[in-house]
């Protein structure tokens, strides 16, 4: 009895300090309100200014370059073996409420946009799930579970995909063979292959590759979802999370244990306990950093979007 | 009683010496039939690897029909294939040698011929499936020890050191003779068996050291012959796919590979026979026992196929059901049972009929069971991906079933005309039955084979 109370006790002051944590995350919220406008600025077209610049390259080389160039290369500095190491003292993880998702498909097309994918490979899945006949169909958004125990990871051969400190799983285009045995591992058919040129090549010519943020991309390599690294380390959510006009997604950091969707704040633990969170097949023993939120009390009726469908269909056939 | 031996010994060593002669006859000259075959052969692996190139260069989803669901095709199966027929080098020579079934003796080169064929092949067909080609030495500057690929990789050179050594060194003997014997060759093949016969003169010293080297390889290549094959199997039961995740896939892989094995050798027996004209040394009594052979090891893999099938069809959880439907009576019905019947039931009944245990009706049921084989490997690997645990939604049409494309038939053509090609030319530079193993058999002393060298 009394053991409970304590229990309890804690829980209050948990509660009561979760909004003052939230101020440690407020970098993290308030850079959201300005994604949509910080990212448009980051991400768009961007014009040249005119203004140029004297910059040091890494061959140590003096180069002048638009001012408009030094501003993408802020957003990703980060090499291939650097981004090895996860950000300090961070644990990531994503949160899915189901019971807000309308297949929308904001996220796809934003991280679809942003990350410069063609058409065939999609990163973020949106499943109509259905488990049985008699049971309701429901949205389920997926991108990769960046597993703590990743069987894509233990399989590669020349640790081309890897688990950082953190908690994300990237891959490493300059790194991977193409031998496609994390595609064979992954139990999420979560990867793609580059089977051909990237489409989008064009766009993206001149960008350093970062494995943290997955373009340019490289024919005959494996790709997938990140995590956003690039922004995370900016204190940004990733696109998806900032896409989402439903709030259906919620990025966070184990260690503060508190995850955001942009609009709310909320504790981790209290969220799961809650709301009955869990891991998509957990019985497999991969140990997702993504968490689902079971599909009760929705926000939406289910409804089949049929012309949107069909005209994927239609385009990728 | 001692004139008797020296009797018995003449007539043996006059065999030998006949035999001897007819085998160089091959490598003396090639007839009319042997330069189509060679020509055809090397037309096909320049198609195979033109065939590679626009792979290589075009878009491959053009080119190939691999997708994001089905990332491994015909070149995957394909290596499986050709790792399960190198085995018969460690099945044949080796397991017959150590337990002294003489009567293996003149096909033990066929054997190792196709092991060494079969195993180059395999690395050649991985090579091909890989997105970066160019980059297999990062399997060396950056391999890491936990993945199943680095564990194959290391066995495959392994085993295929052990097997070229395994084919080469009871060679030494005969390529001295080669020198001696050929007329007519060009100057770089005498230079060539020169250099190769490692100054043979067939000291007492020297045959010790073979017959070391060829005992100890024969147990070395046993365990690993075992481990490429289980490896391989690994690289499918280590991933967490239903269909996969069988315990029983190391020994399941290797009783199919030692029965594919046992055929390949029936086919290569036939056709040497029939070209080469060895009638009077690969004579029907080889037939006879290598079919006994297929039906044991038919028996064999019939009982692992058994564990792989029927245990998850009984207890037909959700993670298998689909995949096994749709091989007992769905899209993949008929192709799994077309195996099943040729792969299984054909080897192991029908040689039980004596008529059976000839040449030809052999040749036709092993050769029946090498393209089971093939097809077994093929419905392993590809049913095997089309089933993950989540939906495969919003994909074209094409990417929930696969056919292989045209680029890539080409391709595993080229490199199964490229093994072919290999045993081919062996067989026009070396002979095909290593003499002085059979003498030995025999009962023939060293001294006696020594002599049967230097008769030039
Ligand atoms: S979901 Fe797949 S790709 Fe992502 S970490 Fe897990 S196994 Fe790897
Ligand atoms: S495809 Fe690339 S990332 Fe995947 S296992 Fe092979 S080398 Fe590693």
């Amino acid at each position: 009895m009394s053991q409970k109370t304590e229990e309890n006790n804690e829980k209050k002051t948990r509660e009561d300090n979760s909004r003052r944590d939230f101020l440690k995350l407020g970098v993290f919220a308030a850079g959201l309100t300005v994604a949509g406008a910080g990212l448009q600025k980051a991400f768009s077209e961007e014009k040249e200014t005119g203004e140029k610049v004297k910059v040091l390259t890494t061959e140590g080389k003096v180069v002048e370059v638009d001012t408009a160039h030094i501003k993408k290369a802020e957003v990703c500095c980060v090499s291939p073996k650097e981004s090895r190491e996860g950000i300090p003292n961070k644990k990531w993880v994503m949160v899915i409420d189901l019971s807000r998702c309308k297949h929308a498909l904001k996220c796809q097309h934003s991280c679809q946009k942003y990350h410069h994918l063609s058409g065939m490979n999609v990163w973020l899945k949106v499943f109509k799930m259905q488990e049985s006949e008699n049971t309701a169909p429901y949205w389920m958004p997926k991108p990769c579970m960046h597993c703590d125990r990743p069987p894509c990871v233990k399989v590669c051969p020349v640790s081309a995909t890897y688990k950082r400190s953190d908690g994300i799983v990237l891959v490493d285009n300059e790194r991977c063979v193409g031998c496609r045995f994390c595609m064979a591992a992954c139990p999420y058919s979560t990867r793609s292959f580059n089977w051909e040129e990237p489409e989008l090549l064009s766009e993206t010519t001149g960008e350093t590759y970062s494995p943290e943020r997955g373009f340019p991309q490289k024919r005959g390599t494996v790709e997938k979802c990140d995590f956003c690294p690039d922004l995370l380390r900016q204190g940004k959510l990733p696109h998806c999370v900032a896409a989402c006009p439903n709030g259906v997604f919620y990025m966070g950091d184990m260690t503060e244990d508190t995850v955001t969707n942009g609009d709310e704040t909320l504790r981790f633990s209290q969220l799961m306990k809650d709301k009955s969170g869990y891991r998509l097949n957990d019985i497999l023993g991969t140990h997702p950093s993504v968490y689902y939120l079971p599909p009760v009390n929705r926000l939406f009726p289910f409804k089949e979007p049929v012309a949107e469908n069909s005209d994927k269909e239609k385009k990728a056939e | 009683m001692k004139n008797e031996t020296t009797a018995v010994d003449s007539v043996l060593m006059n065999k030998y010496e006949a035999m001897h002669d007819e085998l160089l006859r091959p490598i003396q000259k090639t007839g009319l039939a042997g330069k189509i075959w060679i020509g055809f052969l090397f037309c096909v692996f320049f198609a195979g690897v033109f065939a590679f190139y626009t792979q290589e260069t075009k878009s491959k989803y053009e080119t190939i029909s691999l997708n994001n669901y089905t990332m491994w095709g015909i070149y995957i199966s394909n290596f499986v294939f050709f790792v399960a027929l190198s085995l018969v080098g460690a099945l044949m020579s080796a397991v017959l040698k150590l337990t002294n079934f003489e009567w293996y003796r003149p096909l033990s080169r066929i054997a190792e011929v196709i092991a060494v064929a079969a195993i180059m092949f395999a690395g050649v067909g991985i090579i091909v499936a890989m997105g970066h080609p160019e980059r297999l030495y990062f399997l060396l500057t950056h391999g890491r020890l936990q993945s199943p690929i680095i564990w194959d990789i290391v066995v495959i050179i392994t085993y295929f050191v052990a097997t070229s050594l395994f084919l080469f060194i009871p060679l030494i003997p005969g390529i001295s003779q080669l020198s001696n014997h050929l007329k007519d060759k060009p100057k770089w093949q005498m230079w060539m068996y020169k250099k190769l016969s490692l100054s043979w003169r067939g000291t007492p010293e020297q045959w010790k050291i073979v017959k070391r080297c060829i005992t100890i390889l024969a147990i070395l290549i046993i365990p690993l012959g075992i481990s490429i094959h289980t490896v391989t199997a690994w690289l499918f039961a280590s991933t967490l796919r239903a269909e996969w995740n069988s315990t029983n896939f190391g020994a399941y892989f290797i009783a199919g590979a030692f029965l594919l094995g046992v055929a390949a050798v029936i086919v290569g027996t036939f056709f040497f026979r029939k070209y080469y004209r060895f009638e009077k040394y690969l004579t029907d009594s080889y037939f006879d026992k290598m079919g006994k052979m297929l039906v044991f090891l038919s028996g064999v893999y019939f009982y692992f196929n058994i564990n792989e099938y029927l245990v998850p069809a009984f207890k037909m959880d959700s993670m298998h059901s689909q995949y096994l439907l749709d091989e007992f009576t769905g899209k993949d019905a008929i192709l799994f049972w077309l195996v099943f019947l040729f792969g299984i039931f054909v080897p192991a009944i029908l040689p039980l009929f004596k008529s059976m245990l000839k040449p030809w009706p052999l040749t036709v049921i092993a050769i029946l069971v090498v393209i089971a084989a093939w097809f077994k490997r093929y419905i392993i690997v590809i049913p095997g991906l089309s089933h993950p645990y989540l939906p495969i939604q919003n994909v074209p049409h094409s990417w929930t079933h696969y056919v292989p494309s045209l680029i890539e038939c080409m391709v595993v053509a080229g490199i199964f005309a490229a093994a072919l090609l290999f045993i081919t030319l062996f067989s026009k530079f070396f002979p095909i039955i290593s003499v002085w193993e059979v003498a030995e058999g025999d009962g023939v002393s060293l001294e006696k084979i020594n002599l049967l060298s230097k008769k030039a």
